[in-house]
């Protein structure tokens, strides 16, 4: 699971304001009240957004990384802060490849909930194919 | 006087602090006084209890009694169906919530 | 009805695997109550009043009797014998252990049922017309658009921690069965030039801020039914207030926005959603559909009831209704006995209206949003042998919508949201009223008791209402005249100070004495209210 948890060491994430205020970073922060269409043209410079969950019943987030992944953004798409081991399945589903939970998960309970769901009955972010399209070839 | 109430973690029953226990049976209780958070705070952390709260209580002849009606139901059981309740044999039980 | 295939039966089982997991990190100690909870609740679990509470999806209120007996059975093991039908045509169990908790669910999922979503801030259970399939006024049967719903809402990645809870509605006749403008979404299924479409009413709710739902589209075509719910959801998910939990619900949001600027934020999301490919083809729709037909009636069944009995005649004039098909008929249950519990069934009674299901109703069943029972396919030939098994086991109270029909939530006898009890207000009214004659002439009169604000007794609605409320440590209750939940929707208006228990009885018996006073030929209680207004009702109440 090491390469769903992030690495120290790179750039670090500015603010959405201080990116749209002209900046040339490549990391961005993403707090849940903001919009996260207002990256959206400037997904293919970006390297890094990062999702902020300062709660984890605050779900917000889940609908700013489908709309990133939606809109087309291949980089590095991060759930920050209350992440908890049994979101992380639906976070994602919601298009999220990294995670940087405050508190340390469990590897084997990270692993138990990424492989848990044979099928899913939605489309979504990740890719998976519904369990309506398996139905129907 | 105050009373140390939750339920149970793994039967959800509700359960009372008993001075070094805790038991089913509101006649059991004990006063807390000032000792409830501290004696909340490791039993929760313990599991031997969940969702532990204080209330008030006032001592009467048949024991201790909460002053308010949703924890007099949750001592006894619903008035509604006396059978389930802790004292299924007392036709007069439902007049203590009251 | 809708079976599992491989799929189905898979995610249930995964779900069972994944909360017995999550049971035992929290028993172990590695997640706390407060994680825990949310995952509790996603899977019907409570802590209440007395004990852990489960509450069961019944999806859309269908069921056959394989799966009504499964209730039994787990009322029989794992709690009391018995259980209670909710309002949101699920049941619930008061007395459950934690421990015993992924075993009941084994068991639910042995026969394709389950607890996904029955609380928690997520997509419910989705709900539908007690009829659906044989009520002779519907459209379509609703409930393959349910089912859909059902799937698509299942483990929804990005609706699963929303601001606030979310219930949706599928009816498909005019006649609102369903309390469909009082839900968050309420859907009806309707027809223009020769098409079925979607009308979406978003934004109704019950609680402490009622709200009767505006529509949002009038029209919208069936093969987008899933986009245009998921871009109600998404603007509801980006915008709703999460500030405060009783501000939370997308009824304040549209209220705050209004509906003109919600609806265009949903079909700016709509055009974006739709491009996405999230709705399923045709053929599984026609998949579904298929598994809802209409289960072979013979169409010569004899039309003639023999009503030389004449409580067999009282109870079918109030008990059966209008089937789609020559001799059959909908044989609706009361679970309102005088001096009972509204919505409460013994073991042996859930396995006995499962007998009869199996026997005479082509094996299926139904729960209403009025907490009663539904046989939707019997033979009117049947129904005489029917309403004796009914009548020997208590479930033959022939009081359909009248005034004893009360529906309650369980108040605080149970529920630890609860203010007062709801319970023995309903045994009161029931008992007070029990005299049959007395109840038919008062009609049609729908009465709805909430022991607290949240309103799962649907207060707001009734064209009776009564609300608990706690005053200084005593039980009082409030009145409501004046609301509905049918197709004549509105929300009930306070009559003034509150009472206490025998209060609130006598106080009911003086506003059904004005209305007999009041009424016009052919009224309603709530018709005579609704032209009359509250004055003379007030001056009757409080003189």
């Amino acid at each position: 699971m090491v390469e769903h948890l992030h690495s120290d060491g790179e750039e670090p994430c500015v603010t959405l304001d201080a990116f749209l205020e002209q900046s040339n970073a490549t990391a961005v922060r993403l707090e849940p009240d903001e919009d996260a269409r207002a990256l959206i043209p400037y997904l293919d410079r970006l390297k890094l957004i990062e999702v902020a969950f300062p709660a984890f019943r605050d779900g917000r987030g889940y609908s700013s990384a489908r709309i990133l992944r939606e809109a087309g953004f291949t980089g590095e798409l991060r759930a920050q802060g209350d992440v908890l081991v049994d979101q992380i399945a639906y976070m994602k589903r919601c298009g999220f490849d990294s995670f940087a939970p405050e508190k340390a998960l469990n590897p084997a309970d990270v692993e138990a909930a990424l492989t848990r769901w044979p099928q899913h009955y939605q489309t979504a972010a990740d890719g998976a194919v519904p369990i309506w399209k398996l139905r129907h070839g | 006087m105050k009373l140390l109430t939750g339920n149970d973690l793994k039967s959800g029953a509700v359960i009372w602090w008993t001075g070094a226990d805790w038991s089913i049976h509101i006649e059991d209780a004990v006063d807390v006084d000032e000792q409830g958070e501290a004696i909340l705070a490791v039993e929760e952390a313990a599991r031997r209890v969940n969702a532990p709260y204080i209330i008030a209580g006032e001592m009467t002849p048949d024991g201790p009694r909460p002053a308010h009606i949703k924890d007099r139901i949750r001592a006894l059981g619903p008035t509604v169906r006396p059978d389930l309740t802790l004292k299924p044999a007392d036709p007069t039980a439902g007049d203590w919530v009251i | 009805m809708y079976q599992y295939d491989e799929y189905d039966q898979a995610m249930v089982e995964a779900r069972v695997a994944e909360f017995s997991d999550q049971v035992r990190r929290r028993l172990a100690g590695e997640i706390t109550e407060d994680q825990f909870k949310p995952l509790r609740l996603m899977n019907g679990l409570y802590l209440q009043l007395h004990a852990y509470m489960l509450r069961v999806a019944v999806p859309y209120g269908t069921l056959d009797s394989r799966q009504m007996r499964m209730l039994a059975h787990i009322a029989r093991k794992y709690d009391r014998d018995y259980g209670h039908f909710t309002t949101r045509q699920n049941i619930q169990y008061n007395w459950i252990k934690l421990e015993d908790a992924p075993a009941i669910l084994a068991d639910l999922a042995s026969v394709e049922m389950h607890a996904i979503q029955t609380s928690g801030n997520c997509i419910r259970n989705i709900s539908s017309d007690q009829w659906a399939g044989a009520a002779a006024d519907e459209i379509t049967d609703p409930r393959p658009w349910a089912e859909l719903l059902r799937q698509w809402s299942s483990f929804h990645p990005e609706f699963s921690y929303l601001p606030r809870k979310f219930k949706i509605a599928v009816i498909a006749a005019d006649e609102d069965r369903a309390a469909m403008r009082l839900h968050d979404i309420g859907i009806q299924i309707v027809e223009k030039d020769g098409q079925h479409g979607a009308a979406f009413y978003v934004g109704g709710g019950m609680g402490r801020t009622p709200m009767i739902a505006p529509l949002i589209k009038d029209f919208v075509p069936l093969e987008d039914l899933l986009s245009y719910t998921e871009a109600c959801l998404r603007v509801y998910n980006r915008y709703g207030r999460r500030d405060n939990i009783y501000k939370a619900r997308i009824k304040i949001l549209i209220h705050e926005l209004g509906a003109d600027e919600y609806r265009r934020q949903v079909e700016e999301e709509f055009v974006h959603v739709k491009s996405l490919g999230i709705d399923p083809p045709k053929a599984e729709f026609d998949r579904i559909a298929a598994q809802f037909a209409m289960p072979p009636l013979d169409a010569s069944a004899p039309d003639a009831i023999d009503r030389s009995d004449p409580d067999f005649a009282l109870w079918v004039d109030r008990q059966v209704a209008a089937h789609k098909m020559p001799g059959h008929a909908i044989v609706n249950i009361s679970l309102k006995p005088v001096g009972g519990i509204p919505g409460d069934a013994s073991s042996a009674q859930i396995d006995l209206m499962a007998d009869l299901a199996e026997r005479y109703s082509h094996d299926e069943l139904r729960v209403t949003h009025a907490q009663n029972i539904v046989l939707p396919h019997v033979r009117k030939a049947d129904l005489y042998a029917i309403w004796q098994k009914l009548d020997e086991a208590g479930l033959a109270t022939p009081n359909l919508d009248l005034i004893s029909d009360i529906i309650a939530c369980p108040g605080l006898d149970y529920c630890s949201l609860a203010n007062a009890r709801s319970i023995p207000v309903a045994q009161k009214i029931a008992t007070r009223f029990a005299d049959l004659d007395r109840q038919k002439e008062l009609g049609e009169l729908k009465l709805k008791i909430s022991g607290c604000i949240n309103a799962c007794g649907h207060h707001h609605a009734g064209h009776i209402g009564i609300l608990g409320v706690d005053r200084k440590g005593t039980e009082n209750y409030q009145l409501l005249l004046g609301g509905s939940g049918a197709e004549d929707v509105s929300l009930g208006t306070i009559t003034g100070p509150g009472f206490d228990e025998d209060g609130i009885v006598d106080a009911i018996e003086r506003v059904t004495d004005k209305y007999l006073a009041e009424r016009a030929e052919g009224e309603r209680f709530l018709d005579t209210y609704r032209r009359v207004g509250m004055a003379p009702f007030k001056e009757a109440i409080y003189g």
